[in-house]
């Protein structure tokens, strides 16, 4: 199914916001409505939009290579990016990471055996006051958790899983 | 002082529009729509003193003023990148008083006769740009925006467009190339935004500070807004303190308020008491301030902060206290600086790449003093050669660093002092 079939209004909605001769400013949002469902872009959704905007499939690739928001590969369900910048690690963000890991038994980069969770260490998110956090990258967009603890994150991870249980 | 920016922490749900415009928001936009003509409302925000928020210090107005009129459609854009490391303040803005700003940001748009424009938010603001949306819906509902604005033939539109994760995007250039759809790499200048913008057509770039500030220009006079803060820096700013202090968070105060005053009086102090040791006024791009009762009694102006070797900037006021090695700091900026590279120009993409080895080495116990002298080396010839202030940026806390803190750069030195 092509985006414009699965999201026929918000499909409309994107492309009304900018002059219709510049229709390749909605790269970035169709992006993120590709996203949606699997937490990357298939082969197929950047042929879509590439076809909707009249530019290349090369050309929205490498979109989706230089912003860090953007995918092309499945990961975990969620993606949990970590603030580890100079303000963040001033307040505890490496520490914090660290036994984040150790707890669940990953590296930096890595997913959960059950798929469910990657961890990600990003640069700064503009919550510099309110260090360790993190935002989480999922179905639902992307959400702010901050002046978090590991038994926190723990917490958070758990009621994720049981949540993806009920769902299936 | 009741807040001029902040006023959410003074009047309670001023993020609704009713009491928002209880409070007298509007008043200003439907004042310049009804009754004055666009250049006066331009020489309004002149007379001001109003600088750019987003870390240049740009005069405002005659930004607004150097708009090609020869060249239309024109455009606005509020820079709501918000990127830099240590900044954190247009975020409180945006989710408590949503209104004030996208009254400036409107205010704006009829003084260089735009009719649409654009809130470019960083990526990771995905939530803020949902709640801004619903903002700007109140908005058309209430006829603030649309066409015949207050019975005039006026017509704006405001869109968010949200970006995906990219620091670059924060310098103008690069947001409006990543606006128009393409990879976020700055163009090199001139021509600059007010004649070459946003699709090629003359555009407006401001920060959403700087915005925010417009509706109190327009309410209580420009004469009133230049008489806060000091000579050279009109009005009041939202200091990001953040670091080792006990109560960090964004504090507006008026521009020349003393470093001590914001650290100890709002910040509450050093965690533990201990001594600052060093701080970085504008976030990661900054050149690392030693800090003596000098440097502490400095007022934090644009021009006061100069004289101490650095910059104000954005003012994200980053505190490092006697426990930090200045060799760590240096090693987050640059792994930052590396990672957000746009790789467009040569010195800053191999220049940044280098910096990072040549860390790693030290790091690794080679010849610390051989490296050292290196890394300052490679930073030295970076200077002045990138083709956008985050190449000159990620060199600035690297030579300040060595040159004022030698003593974090010796062989039993190095490895000590993390955070």
């Amino acid at each position: 199914m092509s985006l414009t079939e699965k999201y026929p209004q918000e499909v409309k909605k994107i492309l009304a916001k900018y002059p219709p001769e510049q229709k390749r400013s909605a790269v970035m949002p169709l992006l993120y409505l590709a996203q949606r469902q699997e937490g990357y872009a298939t082969r197929a959704a950047m042929q879509d939009i590439a076809d909707l905007l009249a530019i290349t499939p090369t050309d929205v690739a490498s979109i989706i290579g230089f912003y860090t928001l953007f995918h092309d590969e499945k990961e975990g369900r969620y993606r949990m990016q970590v603030c580890t910048d100079l303000p963040c690690a001033l307040r505890g963000a490496d520490q914090f990471l660290q036994e984040l890991c150790t707890n669940l038994q990953v590296q930096v980069g890595q997913t959960s055996e059950d798929d469910l969770v990657t961890i990600e260490e990003v640069k700064c998110l503009a919550g510099c006051d309110k260090a360790p956090m993190f935002q989480l990258q999922g179905e639902n967009g992307i959400e702010y958790h901050e002046n978090m603890t590991v038994d926190k994150t723990l917490e958070l991870i758990e009621a994720l899983r049981k949540s993806g249980k009920e769902v299936k | 002082m009741a807040h001029i920016l902040l006023r959410h922490r003074d009047i309670p749900d001023i993020n609704k529009l009713e009491v928002y415009r209880k409070n007298g928001g509007f008043e200003a936009f439907k004042q310049v729509v009804t009754s004055m003509k666009p250049e006066a409302v331009t020489e309004v925000v002149k007379a001001s003193g109003l600088r750019g928020r987003g870390g240049a210090g740009f005069p405002t107005g005659l930004k607004w003023a150097f708009m090609d009129n020869k060249n239309w459609p024109h455009y606005v854009v509020a820079n709501a990148d918000e990127s830099e490391p240590g900044t954190f303040k247009d975020r409180e803005i945006m989710e408590n008083n949503p209104f004030q700003f996208l009254e400036g940001v409107a205010i704006s748009a009829y003084a260089v006769g735009a009719h649409a424009a654009y809130v470019y938010l960083r990526g990771e603001f995905w939530q803020v740009a949902a709640f801004l949306d619903e903002r700007i819906e109140d908005m058309e509902k209430a006829g603030l925006l649309g066409g015949k604005l207050f019975g005039t033939d006026y017509e704006l539109k405001i869109y968010t467009h949200l970006g995906a994760g990219a620091y670059i995007c924060g310098e103008e250039t690069a947001l409006l190339e990543s606006m128009e759809g393409k990879r976020g790499q700055p163009r090199l200048r001139p021509p600059f935004p007010p004649s070459f913008g946003l699709y090629g057509k003359p555009t407006v770039v401001n920060n959403v500070e700087t915005f925010t500030n417009i509706p109190m220009i327009f309410s209580k006079g420009a004469d009133w807004y230049k008489a806060l803060g000091t000579a050279d820096s009109a009005g009041v700013k939202v200091f990001s303190l953040s670091g080792r202090v006990k109560k960090p968070g964004n504090y507006e105060l008026p521009f020349g308020t003393t470093f001590r005053q914001l650290v100890y009086e709002h910040g509450g102090g050093i965690i533990n008491d201990r001594p600052v040791k060093a701080i970085m006024a504008a976030g990661a791009s900054s050149s690392i301030i030693k800090v003596d009762d000098k440097a502490l009694d400095t007022p934090m102006d644009y021009a006061s902060v100069r004289t101490l070797g650095a910059d104000l900037g954005s003012a994200s006021v980053i505190v490092i206290d006697d426990t930090v090695s200045i060799e760590w700091v240096i090693s987050k900026t640059v792994e930052f600086f590396k990672h957000e590279s746009c790789g467009k120009c040569t010195p800053c993409r191999e220049g940044n790449y280098w910096m990072m080895h040549v860390i790693e080495r030290m790091e690794a116990g080679e010849d610390v003093e051989a490296n050292t002298e290196l890394l300052l080396s490679v930073a030295k010839q970076m200077q002045n050669k990138c083709l956008c202030a985050l190449g000159e940026f990620a060199t600035m806390a690297v030579v300040s660093g060595i040159e004022r803190f030698p003593d974090d750069f010796t062989t039993s030195s190095i490895g000590g002092g993390h955070a």
